[in-house]
């Protein structure tokens, strides 16, 4: 098992004719995702080396069963975009696009949430990879395989070195979700602990968090709650100064709220060993699982 | 991007919340000017982007025109916590009856704006949040319902205020919450909010951060930034594109990714060392990418060794490579550089950099062994 993406993926990409929108299909495409559409309104009719491009969400539905949506248009379009794919009544919108207004993630996130029938991951995330099934994103896929080591992110990068650490400890994935770097992720730490918690072949989680906000704390208070398998943690930006923007618009120490020690303290009460480098997170995960069969 | 206090009040005007009226100045001849035209007493306000102004002599009552000379130039140039004062805000001199605290904050945490209201204006609103929570009435907004009057209302009520001015206070938070949504804020506050004898409320301080990332939607907004407050290394990243944050240390450091770079930064700390800089390269860097970023990377001139930490998604090993190859070309560096370069096409960037033969630059295979190995370097050119 997996969570999130797998082989019952069926994939559109709005803004697929764009450069990276095409490249990063096709990618996923060749990875194994079953990638049905792309949307680019106006364009409706073409194809994208052969994946049909509709002019609306609503079409690649109704003609070809699209139940997970990717977001790649720019920022002024894309809170847009999603609402759309929700208003079409995709399962799962993935919004890799970076620097959306925080005024309209908010928006989309409470539209979302009161509709009550679509998750969003992102925005500004890579994507979520499951090994072996299904990518969609822009995660290096050729780094991971099929394990048994769930992975949850804010940031891109930092996930792959943390997947590459546990790669080289002997180690594989279930699934690979980044979250986003964004102030208001359409899906937090706690929505995705739940599901590896509930995914019977994820045996060990490993969460990287970074400065900004709370979520790290909440987290800390769902796995001390409701999360019985192990937990590993990391926290990016402790020697971020406070007010600076650390890179993702979510990651700044506002005052004296969200520094890395005030996080990895919450975790580390609750019982979460946090590792203090990503090679120190894979010893950690080397200790409590034994050797990767 | 945070506003001054005067662009905030002006932005303020424009969402019919009341504020004294005032005049910015740079010169202390036109601080005069306006002094005369406002009449007094009037108020002459530093108007730089930190806390404390007044205990720093930065905020002085002028009652005649040598009072206003005499503290306009007193105040322009001044430094007040580390910032030059550049330009003043003369405003007419307010009479206060009570002094009260509101804002609206972007609250991450709930997904909503939060509206708090306080009658314990006029001091530092965290330490009465400490203190004395109960003292601060709050209220999340659902933004997809807006702020209703009854909001103000409940908010008016709860914080205590005096009985005769529960309306115009629940108005004054209406407009701030309008202006909040309308500019795209991440944070609106006033402290203090007066009551003056004449039971008029007024902003008598603004506080305004607005999102940069809606910017473009607000080109008058844009048009805000105040580039001579800003670092010149950060300013010089800026307009090449690159995100760049500088700190105090002596390691220049380059990463791809934010979450890598804050990484980078830690993994270096841990190892001893101080860097010197954030700087995300971001996704799919090209060469000249990474050429214009080591130039602004050693344009810090505390840097005494400049770390490279790339794993390659988007990013490619080779062109990231081939940048230093051509910085090195181009800027002809004097500190040594320790490179670690893995991931997508990290065997070519590193066969790249091997043939090249660069002076003084050191290949690593991991982070932990990269920062290691920098912070050795940066001790020895420090001692050198």
């Amino acid at each position: 098992m997996s969570i999130l993406v797998d082989t019952n993926t069926r994939l559109c990409t709005s803004g697929i004719t764009g450069r990276e929108g095409t490249f990063h299909t096709l990618r996923n495409r060749d990875y194994g995702t079953q990638v049905v559409g792309g949307v680019t309104p106006g364009k409706g009719g073409q194809d994208v080396d052969g994946v049909p491009v509709f002019n609306t969400f609503h079409e690649a539905v109704d003609k070809q069963g699209a139940n997970t949506a990717m977001i790649f248009v720019p920022p002024r379009f894309a809170a847009d975009s999603i609402l759309e794919a929700e208003d079409a009544g995709i399962e799962l919108i993935i919004a890799i696009t970076e620097g959306i207004p925080a005024h309209d993630e908010l928006r989309v996130y409470n539209i979302i949430k009161k509709n009550g029938r679509s998750r969003l991951i992102g925005p500004n995330c890579p994507g979520i990879l499951s090994p072996g099934k299904a990518s969609v994103g822009i995660i290096p896929a050729s780094f991971f395989r099929e394990g048994n080591v769930g992975v949850v992110s804010r940031s891109g990068t930092l996930t792959y070195q943390m997947g590459n650490e546990l790669a080289l400890s002997g180690f594989g994935n279930s699934s690979i979700v980044g979250i986003g770097g964004d102030p208001v992720p359409g899906t937090d730490f706690i929505d995705v602990l739940g599901l590896f918690q509930d995914d019977p072949e994820t045996e060990l989680i490993v969460m990287c968090g970074e400065i900004g906000g709370d979520a790290e704390e909440r987290a800390a208070d769902f796995i001390e709650s409701s999360v019985t398998k192990p937990v590993v943690g990391y926290i990016a930006g402790f020697t971020a100064p406070p007010g600076k923007t650390m890179g993702h618009a979510g990651a700044i120490v506002s005052g004296s709220k969200g520094t890395a020690a005030a996080k990895a303290e919450a975790l580390e009460a609750r019982g979460v060993r946090v590792g203090r480098t990503p090679t120190e997170v894979a010893e950690i995960a080397m200790a409590t699982l034994g050797s990767p069969a | 991007m945070d506003l001054l206090e005067y662009q905030g009040k002006q932005l303020f005007a424009r969402h019919g919340v009341p504020v004294p009226s005032g005049k910015p100045a740079r010169t202390v001849e036109d601080a005069v000017a306006a002094a005369e035209e406002i009449g007094y007493p009037c108020v002459v306000k530093a108007q730089v982007q930190i806390g404390g102004r007044g205990k720093a002599g930065g905020i002085k009552v002028a009652q005649n025109r040598e009072e206003a000379e005499q503290y306009a130039g007193a105040i322009l140039g001044m430094d007040i916590r580390g910032l030059t004062v550049y330009e003043v805000w003369i405003e007419a001199a307010s009479e206060i009856a009570s002094e009260y605290y509101a804002s609206v904050v972007f609250d991450r945490s709930a997904k909503a704006p939060l509206v708090m209201l306080s009658t314990k204006g006029g001091m530092d609103i965290e330490a009465v949040a400490d203190e004395d929570p109960d003292a601060i009435a709050r209220l999340h907004v659902d933004p997809l319902l807006g702020f209703q009057d009854f909001h103000g209302r409940r908010l008016a009520f709860e914080a205590g205020v005096d009985d005769d001015v529960v309306r115009p206070v629940g108005a004054m938070l209406a407009r701030l919450y309008a202006a909040f949504v309308a500019e795209e804020a991440t944070l609106v506050e006033v402290n203090p909010m007066i009551v003056t004898p004449q039971r008029e409320v007024k902003a008598l301080d603004a506080k305004v951060t607005l999102d940069d990332n809606a910017l473009f939607r607000h080109p008058d907004n844009a048009e805000l930034r105040d580039e001579s407050a800003e670092d010149p290394q950060e300013r010089m990243a800026k307009e090449r594109g690159l995100t760049y944050v500088k700190l105090d240390g002596n390691i220049g450091i380059l990463a791809n990714g934010a979450g890598l770079s804050m990484s980078t930064l830690d993994v270096v700390a841990e190892a001893g060392g101080a860097p010197a800089n954030f700087l995300d390269a971001g996704g799919g860097s090209k060469a000249e990418a990474i050429t214009s970023a080591v130039e602004v990377i050693l344009s810090d001139p505390k840097v005494r060794a400049v770390l490279f930490n790339i794993f390659g998604g988007i990013t490619r090993c080779d062109e990231v490579a081939k940048g230093l190859i051509e910085a090195f070309a181009q800027v002809k560096p004097t500190v040594p550089f320790v490179v670690r370069l893995d991931g997508t096409n990290g065997e070519e960037g590193r066969a790249m950099l091997a043939q090249a033969n660069l002076p003084n630059v050191y290949t690593e295979s991991t982070m932990d062994g990269a920062a290691a190995k920098v912070v050795e370097l940066a001790a020895q050119e420090t001692q050198a």
